[in-house]
């Protein structure tokens, strides 16, 4: 599942912005460097392969619905981790801006989640090591099983931790897990089994292009350390980022606050934002009729969903709404022309 | 003029299973000649094209493009030389815009940007789509992508150019606008095709392949003449030197 | 599902086709969008859950991009709501989890659940809105390069590139698949079995593993030593300055202050 936009609080989204982007540089630099320059084309086609092969369904037997593959461990087994995340970046991003699958903020998380897990977990550190030097249909079936199930598990794990710490859903971080998992469970059995069809189908037909993926990247070469210390700091770096954001905006924590520490807490002014809008409405003071009388002890207005808020955001769509349409029929004629 | 001379000698190749795919071609191709290669499917007309700008390397013998002996140092010097139209332009056209597609060879020449984009435009006024410019190729027609395709080969400059089945998938005027273009170049041209009627268009003089060896070569209209040799090498001579009444007063 | 297919190459294409038109909006620098849009986004998701006055004003941007841009509404507002299920999904818990009154309209009680809720659809409809209007007044190719100017690794950009180029002839392969299949199978109404789906990705997969192959071979004869060069002259000129500096501004303001509050007290002071 696709992390949103508007599940997520900046900071969460900027930190996995960052861990992405250096991932992505990272990859990029390593395939460049390979000297293997058949991989350029080849990273994209799988990518464009993978995309169009997500929109053929199958029927999964015994059960009545239907499937398709994710296509993760497939391109890290067929182009090796690093070209292999930019393919997955690659097609996430194309989602994400033609289909408005997640968002552009999101993308970030949901590069990290699709991408590095089949990459960097595990790809190395379970199919690899499951597989070993000689496959056979049994091993290659477990290993794919095994590492599907792993890495779509952390990646669900991954949108309910960016989703929780991000505190815009007011689901508990427990029910959130205890509703994912299941769920990556069946999608996880799904993709390895798929996984393993493929990548036996092309053992079968033409095993000279499996060979010479594996040629490419020696067995255990990559490695496990910069992997756990770039993890470590991703979580160092959110962690840091995410308390620091709370401390100067609790918009994000309110509800968690409300629940541990009750109503009164949150309705005490707090910092930042609420007391910056209470500044303006101290200014704004003058103005005799505050909201609608009839809502007495209407505290509303520190939570910024005040009556005369309302009233002032409609009035601004509208101007917008009317903006665009003027701007629209000043545009008509000039393409009506060619 | 020896730098626009193509000299294959006794060229072998076996595929990696060692399946032999060309067993001992000889031919020289000199400046300006129009060379079509025909045969039936399989026949090894493709192998002998991909060793043409070193795609692949021989097994045995060698091939010479004008100055340059093929081999690993001389390879980018023969494919500056040796123009390539592939047989599917979807293969061909691979950037996003026509003009960054015609832009890809010259820009690895290591040319300015200025020089780049004035080739750029030249090559693609020369096939008569300089409008497309912009265009996305998965947004072209079959015949347009073939001409985008020769675009791509031509703002590098080759003095030699090599096709692949170049009228395959075209409609009847598409194809005939094709081969009134090409008539126009001046290049050497080496054309592997199945449409021998473009043949008779194009090219004076015809290498016949079958099985991987030439069984034939010389002027075009001699060799359609021969029935016998079109018929082992699974040929059919081109519909307008059958003496049919109808199309043979077309040309 | 061949349909699936069919509405996904639609789609793309017809972005894509939006994105040639000539506006004011297509004209400008690719950094311009891109910049304005990541501003806006941030500022956007930077509010408080259950903020949902001050986040109306921000849809005033999409607005005059669509207007500048002279996009269609209809096709944008059918794309938003054919990806909002997984918001809509995870945010329908809210009123349910959180059921204080936050909020009294009249006789009205509101629960912070159901605030945050509407905050959650509003924050959803604003990015992805976003999104779209970017990529349909710049276009796919036009934002690649815009990216790698800002930064993004040559490599990256040049995957994204090819990937769109080949997306359509997969997608065509993908298609003409489906619908062989679903000629010759009469008894399951043409729905694939795992063998056979196993088959077919297998074969599309080496087809396309083949057509790597094809490709290199093409850009090989074209002088390719394992770096793809693009020349785009992009200029940012006043306008693009004008244009990033002065929604940015805006967007930071309408984050920093309570001007729909303001204005909002001008209104029904003027009423009464």
């Amino acid at each position: 599942m696709h992390m949103a936009d508007a599940l997520l609080s900046p900071a969460v989204g900027t930190t996995m912005w960052a861990v992405t982007a250096a991932t992505t540089a990272y990859c990029s630099t390593k395939v460049r460097k390979s000297l293997d320059d058949r991989k350029i084309p080849l990273m994209a086609v799988l990518a464009a392969f993978v995309f169009a092969a997500q929109m053929i369904n199958f029927t999964i037997p015994a059960t009545g619905s239907s499937g398709h593959i994710g296509g993760g461990l497939l391109l890290a087994i067929l182009l090796g981790p690093h070209a292999a995340f930019l393919a997955i970046a690659s097609v996430l991003s194309v989602q994400a801006l033609f289909f408005a699958d997640g968002g552009l903020l999101a993308l970030g998380c949901n590069i990290f989640n699709l991408g590095v897990f089949p990459c960097f977990i595990a790809y190395p550190l379970i199919y690899k090591k499951i597989i070993g030097s000689d496959p056979t249909s049994g091993r290659l079936l477990t290993a794919s099983l095994i590492a599907a199930v792993i890495g779509l598990q952390l990646g669900a794990l991954g949108v309910v931790t960016e989703t929780t710490l991000s505190g815009i859903s007011a689901l508990p971080f427990s029910s959130f897990v205890l509703l994912m998992q299941p769920i990556h469970l069946a999608i996880g059995i799904v993709e390895g089994v798929v996984t393993a069809g493929v990548i036996s189908f092309i053992w079968q037909t033409r095993p000279e292009i499996l060979t010479r993926a594996a040629a490419d990247q020696p067995l255990g070469m990559v490695p496990i350390k910069p992997i756990l210390i770039g993890l470590i700091m991703a979580t160092v770096l959110t962690g840091g980022v995410l308390s620091w954001y709370a401390s100067e905006h609790p918009d994000g924590l309110e509800w968690s606050m409300f629940k541990v520490s009750g109503h009164e807490e949150l309705q005490a002014p707090s910092a930042g934002v609420h007391s910056s809008l209470e500044g303006v409405q101290a200014k704004t003071a003058f103005l005799p009729d505050y909201g609608f009388k009839e809502t007495p002890g209407n505290d509303s207005g520190r939570l910024g969903t005040s009556v005369a808020g309302l009233v002032g955001g409609m009035l601004v769509m509208l101007l917008g709404a009317g903006i665009g349409l003027v701007l629209k029929k000043r545009n008509a004629p000039i393409l009506s022309n060619p | 003029m020896s730098h626009h001379i193509v000299e294959v000698k006794d060229l072998q190749y076996h595929y990696p299973d060692q399946t032999p795919a060309l067993g001992g071609v000889s031919f020289r191709i000199h400046h300006g000649e129009s060379v079509a290669i025909v045969g039936a499917n399989g026949a090894g007309k493709s192998t002998l094209l991909l060793h043409l700008n070193g795609y692949l390397t021989p097994t045995a013998g060698e091939v010479r493009i004008g100055d340059f002996l093929l081999t690993r140092d001389t390879v980018q010097d023969v494919r500056r030389t040796v123009g390539m139209v592939f047989q599917d332009p979807d293969d061909q056209l691979f950037m996003s815009t026509v003009f960054d597609d015609v832009a890809f060879g010259p820009l690895n020449l290591g040319l300015t940007p200025s020089e780049v984009s004035a080739r750029v435009e030249k090559a693609l006024e020369t096939v008569g789509v300089a409008h497309l410019k912009k265009r996305p190729p998965h947004r072209l027609s079959a015949g347009q992508k073939r001409r985008v395709a020769i675009a791509s080969v031509l703002s590098m400059s080759p003095d030699i150019l090599v096709m692949d089945e170049p009228s395959a998938g075209l409609d009847p005027r598409a194809r005939s606008q094709l081969i009134s273009i090409l008539q126009t170049f001046h290049h050497t041209k080496i054309i592997a095709t199945h449409d021998l009627d473009m043949v008779v268009d194009l090219c004076e003089r015809t290498i016949v392949m079958h099985e991987g060896v030439i069984s034939a070569d010389g002027p075009t209209m001699e060799i359609f003449g021969n029935d016998e040799l079109l018929a082992v090498s699974c040929l059919e001579k081109p519909l307008r030197i059958q003496g049919c009444p109808v199309c043979s007063r077309r040309s | 599902m061949s349909a699936k297919i069919d509405r996904v190459l639609y789609e793309i294409g017809h972005m894509d086709s939006l994105a040639e038109a000539d506006t004011p909006l297509h004209r400008l620098d690719p950094r311009a969008n891109l910049l304005t849009t990541a501003v806006f986004i941030v500022c956007v998701v930077s509010f408080g859950r259950y903020e949902i006055a001050r986040l109306l004003p921000f849809f005033l941007y999409p607005a005059v991009l669509i207007g500048l841009g002279d996009l269609p509404l209809g096709f944008l507002l059918r794309k938003l709501l054919i990806v909002s299920p997984f918001v809509i999904f995870i945010g329908i818990f809210n009123p349910w989890l959180d059921r204080t009154v936050l909020l009294q309209l009249g006789a009205l009680d509101i629960s912070g659940g159901w605030l945050s809720f509407i905050s959650l659809l509003l924050r959803f409809s604003l990015t992805v809105g976003a999104a779209l209007v970017l990529i349909a007044s710049t276009g796919f190719t036009t934002i690649c390069m815009g990216l790698e100017k800002l930064g993004a690794p040559r490599i990256f950009a040049v995957q994204l590139l090819l990937l769109y180029r080949y997306l359509f002839i997969l997608l065509d392969q993908a298609t003409r698949m489906i619908r062989a299949h679903a000629l010759r199978s009469f008894t399951r109404r043409g729905r694939i079995t795992l063998r056979v789906f196993l088959q077919m990705l297998g074969n599309l997969l080496l087809r396309t593993i083949d057509r790597a192959q094809r490709i290199h071979m093409a850009m090989l004869s074209r002088g390719f030593t394992g770096e793809i060069r693009i020349v785009r002259q992009f200029r940012f000129g006043p306008k693009e300055f004008f244009f990033m500096f002065g929604f940015s501004g805006l967007f930071i303001l309408l984050r920093l202050t309570d001007a729909v509050s303001l204005l909002g007290h001008l209104a029904l002071g003027g009423i009464r």
